[in-house]
């Protein structure tokens, strides 16, 4: 590793109208290390990484690349200057063969033709360096979200070739696939590659990564090395304030047994999830754990009547629920929060207040509107309460940032006073902020009554609020924990067990 | 595709067996295009009636607007050894070929309505109207109507581009233009249609003064007069009287108007093709008589005083 | 109420100053354009002709915009409009009552528009090929029932619908005026608007928040049928007479440009019915501009795929970006690149 930088950013201010997103910020990427970029969301991350990118034009500062001052003009540019990007959402065409997608605009000719041949063979080649062994002649949709990213990176760092910039790879990926992308990312780190690392996830800042940057409201908070930074300075550098000790109380250890209310017997759906019993009483929180694809999410839209269930009974004090669509859950007291807020959650276009009552009013029927006034209390009750931020209530929901508009979602079910209320990974791609309050607001759902079942990969988490923790495994229920036994110790060994699979932590 | 030609089969089958009936009758094939227009249906009509008063048993094929259809109803009508084939072609090209198996087979060819580009030794004669002839006749009867009087003429063309309407539209033109008190202020296109002759017809008046400036409308179709008629009642003017309204196709409902005194002329485009082709086949059955190359149908002229209402009885039931 | 004013016409403000430009051009082309008289106890000028003859594609505009709100199109209303205008004037040909002809074709209409409804709703099949399936054989059922021919009739009072008049103003402008009121109405004045709008930003959250979405795409495609069969009713009426062939004919092309002028999007969501209105009366200004203008019939596609052409640029939100962006910061652009990916 040597100490010079090859990339050494200066005092880069952008200013956009109204709003400065980076002030005076000093960055360095040094060959050989994998360097975390951290800060809330508005912190000014994405606003570094687009003028680094060519996407946004620097208003001052210098970007100095190899000794050389650069200044890319585009995403063209950056790539030729050596800079290439992968972000969250895979940016690859789906419909074309993994082959097309490594060579796109540069495939190998011969006549005149694609050469598809030795363009099929070439990718095998390149992909072959990533322990990556798949037929790369069928389309990429084929594959897992993982596989996909591992083209991108494979395809930004041919083309780039000495900064790799990662923006959340892993955001949708489960452990294993974590551990895939992670393993390339230590070998890219070996060839000598500079890589920024993106993320919300703190074990893998400190699980993969050299030196972390730290930013806030645009400002530089700080560059540390790995080794001699704590995880609880590291909160403090991004949140200006030290948490409060709110993660550290059991709430299994609180209260008596409370009264069964709504009970599942037999309950499930071929293909989806193998049948389950299952209790949730007033005021409970039921958390479910255990891989991506485990039948965490089937479970909760089996119950929800996305994918109606085809076998067992539902009932809530005794009586029994038809839960065939999300209409009748609705109707019979159930909401859900789906994890996919961009695809099942938020209406982008509509504004929070439209958002919030949206489930409400539809619960009501076209022909009983909420009044213009009714709305605006609604809307602007739970923006107070949740503590939404947005400049204004007529805001379209797509402009908040994801912890805010989770936050809506949250409140467009309150909304309708729901008896169980399922979340379906609450605090995924939130920042630290609202991933707090949000635990919070679920303590205190549950304090005032409502039943609640929180499917959440952060082990910790469930641990913090949840009263009993259901594990899942290969679409079946497999284990109930309750009391004493939940911790995360005990979850990981769960949903290890038989699987075969190292489990990290 | 199959299923339509099991059908047509079917049909020809059963004409065939119908046909055994009349023994000796000339057998005569009739590929017509299809029946999108009114004057389509009654010129198949037309055809079957004319076919049945001279004892000629015909074989009718629908070729829904589609040449590969009537190449095969040829192709059959070649095979069936009929004595002569009428076709009305959907379009000029391509016949080449079948025609050249109709020759070797010495079956006659007479076309109808349209004619091809092809050799002329292809086919015995075609029959259709003249369509400058058509306008000619139009305009002819309003320079004798206006007399000397002075005449702004508003003018309803076809689809632009089309060659109905820029025949027509030659042939008016020619009519009057030996005659300096005549001329057209205004001419834009109706499609052929009720509601744009209606609509367009609308704007004509509003542009010349509330129509005070019109003397006479001349349109390239009778519907397009028909929607300009009820134009110019409601803008408070008498068509036939305030502005002379004159058409071409004579279809039914222009006789009512006619009657009604609110057209004043329209030139037959007549339905009856092969009322002559029939004549032509006879003799030349007969006695091998060649006939001209081109045989132009009528252009009859109908106004108010050819007792409307009677041809209105005649033709209303013909299809159209 | 006044600030409300404001806020619409500022809102309108492209499409409005499009329809003033072109009535401009249009009096300055043809000076009697603006003038309205009074004739056989009835309005009568271009003027009047504009909103007389914009009348079918304003109404289709009605059900398009709401349509299009849902993500879908309807390119079925034109060959709806020759079926409802074949059944109303069948119904009267037949000696039939007006009211049973009427109510048998508006019947007719929201029938067609229940199958399309059911077509995207239930079997999921995208909208332009659901409703393509109508277009095309539309025209034919209209055919079987006018027999091939012009329908014509004699009734006075079928043909009120497209030439009589009420309080001087023809009937066909009070139909869709009172159409446009109604529907606004009921959208705006219950959750329907809303619910709309939701199912056409994101068909899948406003399912999983409990928005029926099935009936309401149903209901949707219902009200553009029965718009349509008004329309088909207004466009028999007009000629006494049903014209399978060409009543109609491309006016869902018309109705669609009308919303997208009005400033609907194709993609979905927001939708303006007075946006579309407009957008109507745009498209029927530039028709009657072009025929008082004595241009040759040959430019008229020309003159008016330019006026339009140059109409979307100016409503083109590349332009008005880089208008905002000329102007001065504001803090929409700064929304914009944020919201960017």
């Amino acid at each position: 590793m040597s100490s010079e930088p090859m990339l050494r950013v200066e005092n880069l201010t952008k200013r956009f109208p109204g709003a400065l997103a980076l002030d005076a910020v000093d960055f360095s990427l040094k060959a050989g290390e994998v360097h975390a970029l951290l800060g809330e969301n508005g912190a000014g991350k994405s606003t570094l990484i687009k003028c680094l990118t060519g996407a946004y034009r620097r208003d001052s500062g210098e970007i100095v690349l190899d000794g050389q001052p650069v200044d890319p003009r585009d995403t063209f540019d950056a790539q030729k200057l050596g800079i290439g990007t992968v972000y969250q959402e895979v940016n690859l065409l789906p419909n074309l063969t993994v082959a097309e997608n490594l060579f796109m605009g540069r495939q190998p000719l011969r006549f005149g033709m694609v050469d598809t041949r030795s363009m099929n063979r070439d990718a095998r080649q390149m992909l072959a360096q990533y322990g990556l062994e798949i037929d790369v002649a069928r389309e990429l949709s084929a594959y897992s979200v993982a596989v996909q990213q591992i083209v991108a990176i494979a395809r930004a760092v041919d083309l780039s070739g000495k900064v790799l910039i990662l923006d959340e790879p892993t955001a949708s990926l489960d452990a294993h696939e974590v551990r895939m992308v992670f393993d390339i990312v230590r070998s890219l780190r070996e060839k000598g590659l500079g890589i920024i690392f993106i993320t919300h996830f703190l074990d893998q800042v400190f699980e993969i990564s050299d030196r972390l940057t730290v930013l806030r409201n645009g400002r530089l908070v700080g560059t540390r090395a790995i080794a001699e930074t704590e995880r609880l300075d590291l909160v403090t550098m991004m949140l200006g304030h030290e948490l409060s000790q709110e993660t550290r109380e059991h709430a299994a250890e609180r209260g008596g047994k409370p009264e069964t209310r709504f009970r599942f017997r037999g309950f499930g759906r071929a293909r989806s999830i193998a049948p389950f019993d299952l209790d949730i009483g007033r005021g409970e929180v039921v958390g479910m754990a255990g891989l991506l694809g485990s039948g965490r999410t089937e479970t909760a839209e089996v119950i929800f009547g996305i994918r109606p269930h085809d076998s067992g009974s539902a009932e809530m004090d005794g009586a029994p629920l038809a839960l065939t669509s999300p209409r009748k859950a609705i109707a019979a007291g159930i909401g859900f929060c789906p994890e996919d807020r961009k695809t099942d959650g938020i209406v982008g276009d509509l504004s929070v207040r439209e958002n919030i009552i949206l489930a409400l009013q539809a619960r009501r029927g076209w022909a009983r509107p909420l009044s213009a006034r009714e709305q605006n209390t609604l809307a602007d009750r739970f923006i107070k309460a949740l503590d939404i931020r947005t400049s204004d209530r007529e805001k379209p929901i797509k402009l908040l940032s994801g912890g805010n508009q989770q936050k809506a979602i949250l409140a467009r079910w309150l909304a309708t006073e729901p008896q169980l209320l399922i979340l379906d990974e609450p605090t995924r791609g939130i920042d630290v902020g609202a991933h707090a309050e949000i635990i919070r607001l679920i303590e205190d759902l549950c304090a005032e009554g409502m039943s609640l079942l929180v499917i959440s990969s952060e082990l910790e988490e469930l641990v913090a609020y949840a009263r009993r923790i259901v594990v899942l495994r290969d679409r079946a229920h497999v284990t109930e924990l309750g009391g004493a036994e939940i911790d995360t110790d005990s979850i990981v060994r769960a949903i290890a067990a038989d699987a075969g699979t190292e489990i990290g932590t | 595709m199959l299923f339509k030609s099991a059908l047509a089969g079917a049909t020809m089958l059963a004409s065939a067996v119908l046909g055994t009936s009349v023994a000796s009758a000339t057998t005569v094939g009739f590929s017509q295009i299809g029946s999108e227009s009114g004057w389509r249906a009654a010129e198949t009509t037309v055809t079957k009636k004319e076919a049945e008063k001279r004892g000629i048993d015909l074989k009718f094929a629908d070729a829904q607007q589609k040449q590969e259809n009537q190449i095969k109803a040829i192709r059959s009508f070649i095979a069936q050894g009929v004595d002569a084939i009428l076709v009305a072609p959907v379009v000029e090209t391509g016949w080449d070929s079948v025609l050249e198996e109709a020759k070797d087979a010495e079956i006659p060819v007479i076309l109808l309505d349209r004619t091809i580009k092809a050799s002329d030794d292809l086919y015995l004669t075609a029959v259709t109207s003249d369509q400058v002839h058509e306008g000619k006749v139009a305009g002819n009867w309003l320079v004798e109507a206006v007399g000397n009087k002075d005449c702004n003429i508003v003018e309803l063309q076809g689809t632009t581009g089309s060659s109905p309407a820029i025949a027509r539209k030659k042939g008016f033109e020619e009519a009057i233009a030996g005659s300096e008190n005549l001329e057209i202020i205004r001419s834009q296109t109706g499609d052929f249609t009720r509601t744009k002759g209606k609509e367009v017809m609308e704007s004509f008046l509003k542009a010349e003064d509330g129509g005070k400036n019109i003397c006479a409308l001349y349109a390239h179709n009778d519907d397009m007069a028909l929607g300009a008629i009820q134009a110019i009642k409601e803008a408070g003017l008498k068509p036939g009287e305030d502005i002379l309204v004159v058409s071409i196709d004579a279809v039914p409902d222009i006789f009512k108007a006619l009657a009604a005194g609110e057209a004043n002329a329209t030139v037959e485009l007549t339905p009856n093709m092969a009322g002559p082709a029939f004549d032509i086949l006879e003799a030349y059955l007969a006695d091998g008589t060649t006939p001209e190359k081109w045989i132009q149908t009528e252009s009859k002229l109908f106004t108010q005083a050819d007792d409307p209402m009677a041809v209105y009885e005649e033709k209303k039931d013909l299809g159209y | 109420m006044n600030a409300e004013t404001l806020g619409a016409v500022r809102r309108f403000l492209p499409q409005i100053v499009a329809l003033f430009a072109i009535l401009a051009i249009n009096t300055a082309v043809f000076p009697g354009f603006l003038d309205i008289t009074v004739q056989n106890d009835r309005f009568y000028g271009s003027l009047i002709d504009i909103l007389n003859r914009g009348a079918p594609v304003a109404l289709l505009a009605i059900g398009m915009t709401l349509v299009i709100a849902t993500k879908g199109i309807d390119l079925s209303v034109g060959a709806v409009m020759a079926i409802c205008g074949a059944v109303a004037a069948s119904g009267v040909a037949g000696g039939g009552s007006v009211a049973m002809a009427v109510t048998t074709a508006l019947v007719v209409g929201v029938a067609c528009g229940a199958w399309n409804g059911m077509l995207v709703a239930m079997l999921g099949i995208q909208p332009i090929v659901a409703t393509l399936i109508l277009m095309v054989a539309g025209r034919g059922i209209a055919q079987l029932i006018t027999e091939g021919v012009i329908l014509t009739f004699n009734n006075e009072g079928l043909a009120f619908f497209g030439s009589g008049s009420i309080f001087a103003l023809p009937v066909p402008v009070l139909l869709w005026i009172g159409m446009g009121v109604l529907v606004a109405f009921v959208v705006r004045r219950t959750a329907l608007g809303l619910l709309i709008e939701a199912i056409g930003v994101n068909r899948r959250a406003a399912t999983l928040s409990g928005v029926n979405s099935h009936v309401l795409l149903i209901t949707v495609y219902m009200i553009s049928g029965l718009c349509a069969a008004i329309a088909g009713v207004i466009a028999a009426a007009d000629i006494r007479g049903a014209d399978a062939n060409n009543a109609g004919l491309w006016l869902e092309l018309d109705a669609i440009l009308a919303v997208v002028i009005g400033g609907t999007s194709l993609l979905g969501g927001r939708f303006t019915l007075l946006g579309s209105l407009i957008g109507a009366m745009i498209i029927q200004s530039i028709n009657t501009g072009i025929l008082s203008s004595g241009f040759p019939p040959e430019f008229n596609l020309i003159i008016k795929a330019v006026i339009i052409l140059l109409i979307l640029v100016i409503q083109s939100p590349a332009l008005r970006t880089f208008v905002v962006f000329w102007r001065g910061p504001k803090e929409e652009v700064f929304d914009k690149e944020q919201s960017a990916p």
